[in-house]
């Protein structure tokens, strides 16, 4: 079994989300909280269910990563990109991203 | 332009109003996700993979620099600076707060503007020719029809919950600058032998996962008969349009599955009954609604002939712009102006608030204070008198907005792809990005000539890529991303669907697969006057698979 992660979007500002350790929806992918065994995983699910209907977050999901020298990585494209943001190359002179992005959390 | 009547205003602040309420019972945990969900919908908002998407409405793509200033003000104060102008000549914005939304709503219904019917089931944006109004070819201004089917179709109480969301284009000209072949419904506006305006009606193309190209199903509709008609078309679909799968839910296989002909007479049985009823349009209300249209008053300005061959002699660069970017108006003294969003290198269809505001300068300065989008991601300048261009030139050189490259090989539609959207497989934008730097140089794009490539990161084709003279198609496979390429699309008065070349090609090596094909193309070109669509027309699929791929059996693999 792969590795598993909780994450969802924010219900107030949509933000990408995963559930940390402390039971707290934290913005960085790192601070996740891993499950390993089933049981860890039906806990995700549960937790996942229950922020739904709590009106905390949205687009609730379980998914797998690995882990690499201690760094979380999602297996799918798509996991990797709402962990780590677009993977665009703004061109020269194009400040719109980067003059007024939202300092990372 | 058309300006809002007091029941416009009073109907888009009450729906503002509605949605502030309804967002706060969401917030307030109230109302559910899944009952909220249509709702926010309804108003144009969505969740993507990193926050929630607004799509602003731009009726048949044209505002003024008012509203294009507020977009840019959207883009500041809701967003992170930025908007991405769409294919629906709608514009995008990608971070937007639940929770601002409400005021992001109200600021932009100051100035006329609004998020409804952007999504959902229901008769979305209706699109029309960006050169609207100014191109010499044109039979009539399409826009007034537009505005028509707008207000005919906003919030629509038998047509907001359709089998699937509906598109409409209009197109003025003989030339179709707005894809009306791959739209639900597609109206090229005509005269008859007698002189009357009238519409020649195409039903059921489309693009997604099941590309068609929709059905002449009558050559000549008067123009008092557009909504009695339209109406007709619709409750066949309403009746007949598939709800038990989604995938096959577009009209376009209900016209497939039917047959162009057997729909057509069913269209004329609702007709009939429809055709003089209160849908019939009086004369004087479509010229009311053509008054809002008038072209602005073009003083003659014949000194900017002289002017323009002294300029383009001084200044390469210009030179070079005027000869891509700018098209013959109807008056001679005048020109239209496309603003590439093109930037090489660059996203297509992005534009910071900073160059949004550039542009509502500049429009309301030297163009009569009207802007386009287009279909294809860019701006346009529809009235420009040639004694301006200079100016113009410079202002647009000053906010990294005058890429000369419309029309040719970098001027790309990318939609979003896996970069924002929560449906994309695959990325378009590092693609596009790619592709613009591989073949940016000026020299390069101008010997390759017109040349359009369109990018999809999903089935859902929102990048056109079947209508592209090279359409690519992000696909997923074994969880990496891959490439699929179609040859020979095109989206205008010939409209053709392009063909899968072969096998896919990984991220890395699709730039490499593309510049084959151009240089393939270069080679076995008659001369620089046939273009890559001509060409491929031509000799067909063969020459391009053989220099992929080296022979038939990997092609095939």
């Amino acid at each position: 079994m792969a590795d598993k992660v909780l994450t969802a979007n924010r219900l107030s500002d949509g933000i990408s989300v995963w559930l940390d350790a402390a039971g707290t929806w934290n913005e960085q992918l790192q601070a996740a909280f891993v499950a390993r065994h089933k049981e860890a995983v039906d806990a995700l699910e549960a937790t996942g269910k229950q922020a739904l209907a709590d009106n905390k977050v949205v687009d609730v999901n379980v998914v797998d990563v690995e882990e690499v020298d201690g760094v979380l990585r999602p297996l799918r494209m798509r996991e990797r990109i709402r962990a780590e943001g677009p993977t665009i190359v703004y061109a020269a002179g194009y400040s719109g991203l980067t003059a007024t992005a939202a300092p990372a959390a | 332009m058309y300006r809002y009547d007091e029941f416009d205003h009073a109907f888009v602040s009450d729906r503002v109003e509605q949605f502030r309420d309804q967002v706060g019972r969401r917030l307030s945990g109230e109302l559910a996700e899944d009952a909220f969900k249509p709702l926010r919908l309804m108003n144009g908002v969505y969740l993507q993979l990193h926050a929630y998407m607004l799509r602003v409405a731009i009726p048949y793509g044209t505002l003024n620099g008012r509203q294009m200033r507020m977009l840019a003000h959207i883009a500041r104060k809701y967003d992170r600076g930025y908007g991405h102008f769409t294919t629906r000549q709608n514009i995008q914005y990608n971070w937007p707060k639940l929770n601002e939304l409400p005021d992001a709503l109200a600021d932009l219904a100051t100035v006329e503007m609004h998020a409804l019917q952007t999504s959902g089931n229901c008769i979305r944006n209706v699109t029309a020719d960006h050169f609207a109004g100014a191109a010499a070819d044109e039979v009539a201004d399409p826009r007034p029809y537009a505005e028509i089917l707008r207000q005919w179709s906003s919030v629509h109480p038998e047509f907001s919950f359709l089998p699937r969301k509906f598109k409409i284009a209009v197109t003025g000209a003989e030339r179709d600058r707005a894809a009306i072949q791959v739209h639900d419904i597609g109206l090229h506006l005509k005269k008859d032998d007698d002189g009357r305006i009238g519409f020649a009606v195409y039903v059921g193309g489309g693009q997604g996962r099941t590309p068609m190209i929709a059905k002449k199903i009558r050559d000549f509709l008067p123009e008092e008969d557009l909504l009695s008609y339209t109406t007709a078309i619709m409750r066949v679909y309403n009746l007949h349009g598939r709800r038990d799968n989604k995938y096959k839910a577009r009209i376009k296989i209900l016209v497939h599955e039917t047959g162009a002909e057997e729909l057509a007479r069913q269209v004329e049985v609702e007709f009939a009954e429809l055709k003089n009823t209160e849908l019939k349009l009086p004369e004087k209300d479509i010229a009311a609604i053509t008054a809002y249209f008038a072209p602005p008053e073009l003083a003659p300005r014949a000194e900017g002939w002289a002017s323009l061959a002294q300029w383009k002699k001084a200044d390469a660069e210009f030179a070079r712009w005027v000869q891509q970017n700018v098209q013959p108006h109807k008056h001679p003294d005048y020109g239209m102006v496309t603003i590439s969003l093109k930037p090489i290198g660059g996203i297509p269809g992005d534009a910071t608030d900073v160059q949004m505001e550039a542009v509502a300068d500049i429009a309301e300065e030297y163009a009569f204070d009207e802007i386009r989008v287009s279909h294809e991601q860019n701006l346009i300048l529809p009235h420009v008198a040639l004694a301006d261009l200079e100016p113009i030139y410079r202002g647009l050189v000053a906010a990294g907005l005058a890429t000369a490259n419309a029309g040719l090989i970098t001027d790309i539609i990318a939609c979003p792809g896996l970069d924002y959207c929560a449906l994309a497989n695959a990325r378009s934008i590092p693609v596009a990005q790619e592709l613009s730097l591989r073949f940016g140089a000026p020299e390069r794009q101008a010997e390759i000539g017109e040349l359009k490539i369109k990018i999809s990161g999903c089935i859902n084709a929102c990048g056109h890529h079947h209508v592209g003279h090279i359409g690519l198609l992000g696909v997923e496979k074994k969880g990496e991303e891959l490439y699929q390429i179609t040859l020979g699309g095109s989206g205008d008065e010939n409209t053709s669907i392009g063909e899968i070349i072969g096998r896919g090609f990984e991220p890395e090596k699709v730039t490499d697969a593309v510049e084959v094909i151009v240089d393939t193309y270069l080679r076995l070109r008659l001369d620089p006057s046939e273009i890559f669509l001509d060409a491929y027309r031509r000799i067909g699929p063969q020459p391009f698979k053989d220099a992929l791929y080296g022979d038939k059996t990997a092609a095939a693999a």
